[in-house]
């Protein structure tokens, strides 16, 4: 397989000191070294990561990596979560199974995030994958519980099946039989996206009854509260939860079966569900509160004074997600008594009405930004902020790692001196030397985009929505932010100048996302002649591009680099901008 | 009976429409493609061809509180939730699948995207690149192999287009796109 010299160490001992670096971009350095070392690095490579599918083909995967063991693919952009990527662009995960079913026999982890994945695809992985021990579903649709029954069927070795945040059509609640009575090596299930018809409850309570190493169960809303204490007494091993519908009439029988389930529950560090949840039964949980490092309250209508009585027992906690029923005061709690956190999402309960239902504001971030020392990741929805709040809060927490700000009016401006939230924002991005990913709102000009290019040297990921005023704005980007992977952009008046003056620097991210902003066809095209390691793609559901003329602003448009070419499986509404894409339409 | 659906002369569902904007106006829909919300925000600093605004949307009054498309960020699900809450959903889509027997692919709609049932047909067929026959409350859906159905919140199978507009999009829960023999059961008679 390569030259031995005298000096060279024999291709076992590489391989055993490859299996200790687990790092993509370690093994990708390692494997530039030399090419005995190139060799023998793709041969041991266990683990591949593709954060957009259309990068790489599966056929060029397969080449260079032949054994791998476990896949991560990525599809949509993450706009798609919004709305944003109209049905049918694509993110298909068929044609990745296809070509892995033959070459990789001995996989054993697939996880998906933002795929279309079909009952096709999923039979075909349960018969093709015989030693699959981690499924993961991140956020896909295009299945039905069909394709979990063949899952469940076929895959004996099955450790996980995570179906986070996917959307399944539901057709039967008795895919769960599939399972098979011998079937007991299940470790983690999350199924909290199902609807009501999809689960059958008796064979989910044998399921969990005879899975002893059992340690993470999220069910789905249709799952009642009276069921809860049973299942909890078949796996107080458990060590994630999430209940289904945390609302019942309040019954002594029902409440103290569950007072006594949670107690037996002595490893249950994180909670969840809560849907729809009622006071009257929070205190059942009171016994596991100390222990919580993980809560997850966002689904929960729950209000204060119950909502920050139970925070406020919870000292333990890491990671905090709830509605802003929490309020100021609940995050004045919050920031006292829980000196561990380190990750706070706040979602707005009434995103789309025109007063404010709850008292919220940045005094609330504030307070937690200078009670929680280890603080690093925050999503904040919330109707007010000023700069000085935000330099407060930049100043109170420089080891942000992600901050996510989400204004509900999304050109709302500093409310106590009316100016734009431009040196806000700039302490933020001043002060976390570590800052990874950014989400900016608000009343924004080209001023904050000068900051974030001059500072923000880790960025990886922004998001900007409503923001700057000229095609500065997105050059201070393009130019300063040297780590910067993933761009994604709304309504902005950025058009083309900045875009042709950094196309280079577009082949050194992963994807940038533009839409409503004003880029023209014909930089696109230009683009498109110019980096043909690029695909541009133009996104317009009005019609082919070539009826229109050059100057008018495309649609969306999504940049992103690909060793693969332009893709084949585009729908009507998007086209390749390549040297080709004038040819082929005359 | 014009168009692939004569809904309007056959039904009256005109009538019974709860819809925005003064009587005699016309409703105003707010579609994807629309722009016209950014005149809210688009006041002065919008820059260059910042905002496109759709001329035809100009004339009309501005409903209380434009949706944005992708604005807040909060996904689909989340929004969802918060809906099942509210009495009177001004705000905030009504998102629900959308299968077709034959197709592999599942789609997803916002109901509150349409302003009724010829404006939602037409979407559908431009999904699925397909027909619907034309409606009559007699006979169902005629000329087309293909019926439109939706699952009530009582979990019945019903017709599109049997209940008046406002009432279909609080209790649809999904819809199918029914074929042959299947789709037919489903025609009047009754």
């Amino acid at each position: 397989m390569q030259k031995k010299t005298a000096y060279s160490f024999p291709d076992e001992i590489l391989e055993h000191v490859f299996s200790f670096i687990q790092s993509d971009k370690d093994r990708n350095a390692a494997s530039v070294v030399c090419k005995s070392w190139y060799e023998i690095e793709r041969w041991c490579r266990r683990k591949v990561f593709v954060g957009n599918c259309y990068a790489v083909s599966p056929t060029m995967v397969i080449r260079r990596f032949p054994d791998i063991r476990s896949i991560e693919l990525k599809g949509k952009p993450h706009f798609a979560d919004f709305n944003l990527v109209p049905d049918g662009w694509g993110g298909y995960v068929l044609p990745w199974i296809s070509k892995m079913a033959g070459a990789y026999p001995w996989l054993e982890e697939i996880r998906l995030k933002r795929m279309v994945v079909t009952d096709e695809s999923l039979e075909l992985v349960a018969k093709s994958f015989t030693n699959l021990q981690v499924l993961v579903l991140f956020s896909c649709e295009g299945f039905s519980t069909d394709g979990l029954a063949a899952i469940a069927a076929g895959c004996k070795n099955l450790r996980e099946l995570d179906l986070r945040d996917s959307e399944v059509d539901d057709l039967s609640g008795h895919w769960l039989n599939h399972f098979p009575d011998t079937y007991t090596s299940l470790v983690s299930l999350n199924i909290s996206c199902l609807g009501s018809d999809d689960v059958s409850f008796s064979a989910l309570e044998r399921l969990v009854g005879r899975c002893p190493n059992l340690r993470r169960l999220l069910l789905n809303r249709e799952v009642p509260l009276d069921k809860i204490a049973n299942l909890l007494s078949r796996a107080p091993q458990l060590i994630e939860f999430g209940t289904g519908t945390y609302a019942a009439e309040l019954r002594s029988d029902v409440y103290s079966n569950l007072v006594e389930a949670f107690c037996n529950c002595k490893e249950l560090k994180s909670l969840s569900g809560f849907w729809d949840a009622v006071p009257a039964y929070l205190p059942v949980i009171y016994s596991v509160c100390s222990r919580l490092t993980s809560l997850n309250l966002s689904y929960a209508p729950i209000q204060n004074p119950d909502l920050t009585k139970l925070v406020s027992q919870c000292p333990s906690l890491q990671r905090m997600l709830v509605l802003d029923y929490i309020e100021d005061s609940g995050l004045e709690v919050l920031a006292s008594s829980c000196k561990d956190l380190q990750e706070l999402r706040v979602f707005p309960s009434d995103p789309f009405g025109e007063e404010p239902n709850v008292s919220l504001t940045e005094k609330g971030l504030v307070a937690v930004s200078s009670g929680c020392p280890k603080l690093q990741s925050v999503l904040y929805f919330c109707r007010q902020m000023s700069n000085a709040a935000l330099v407060t809060i930049a100043q109170n927490c420089p080891n942000f790692t992600r901050f996510r700000l989400c204004l509900l009016d999304p050109k709302i401006a500093d409310y106590r001196t009316l100016q734009p939230l431009d040196v806000g924002f700039g302490a933020i991005v001043e002060h976390c030397k570590d800052l990874r990913r950014l989400s900016l709102s608000g009343l924004l000009t080209d001023c904050v985009f000068e900051y974030i290019g001059m500072h923000a040297k880790k960025l990886e990921m922004l998001s900007v929505a409503f923001a700057g005023e000229s095609d500065l704005a997105l050059h201070h980007v393009l130019s300063g932010c040297e780590s910067l992977r993933k761009l994604e952009i709304m309504n902005c008046p950025f058009g083309d100048k900045a875009l042709l003056a950094n196309a280079a620097k577009l082949e050194t991210m992963r994807s940038l996302w533009m839409s409503s902003c004003s880029v023209s066809l014909g930089a696109c095209k230009m683009l498109g002649q110019k980096m043909p390691r690029l695909n541009i793609e133009v996104m317009d559901e009005k019609g082919p591009p070539d009826s229109r003329a050059e100057s008018d602003p495309v649609d969306k448009l999504y940049i992103y680099r690909s060793v693969a070419g332009p893709r084949f499986d585009m729908p009507p509404f998007v086209w390749t901008m390549d040297e080709d894409f004038a040819s082929e339409l005359s | 009976m014009e168009g692939s659906v004569g809904y309007d002369n056959d039904l009256n569902l005109k009538a019974t429409e709860l819809r925005l904007g003064l009587p005699g106006t016309e409703p105003v829909s707010i579609v994807r493609r629309n722009k016209r919300s950014l005149q809210q925000v688009a006041d002065d600093d919008c820059g260059v061809n910042g905002c496109k605004s759709d001329d035809q949307n100009e004339t009309a009054p501005p409903p209380p509180k434009a949706q944005i498309v992708g604005w807040p960020p909060i996904r689909s699900y989340r929004k969802n939730n918060i809906q099942t809450k509210k009495n009177e959903s001004e705000g905030g889509g009504i998102y629900v699948k959308v299968s077709m027997d034959g197709a592999p692919y599942l789609r997803k709609i916002d109901l509150k995207v349409y302003s009724g049932y010829p404006e939602l047909l037409q979407a559908i067929e431009n999904m699925f690149k397909f027909t619907i026959g034309e409606y009559s409350e007699r006979e169902g859906y005629k000329g087309s192999d293909y019926a439109p159905t939706y699952e009530d919140k009582d979990g019945d199978w019903m017709l599109v287009g049997d209940v008046p507009w406002e009432m279909f999009i609080t209790s649809c829960k999904r819809l199918r796109i029914m074929k042959g023999s299947e789709a037919r059961g489903l025609g009047r008679g009754v």
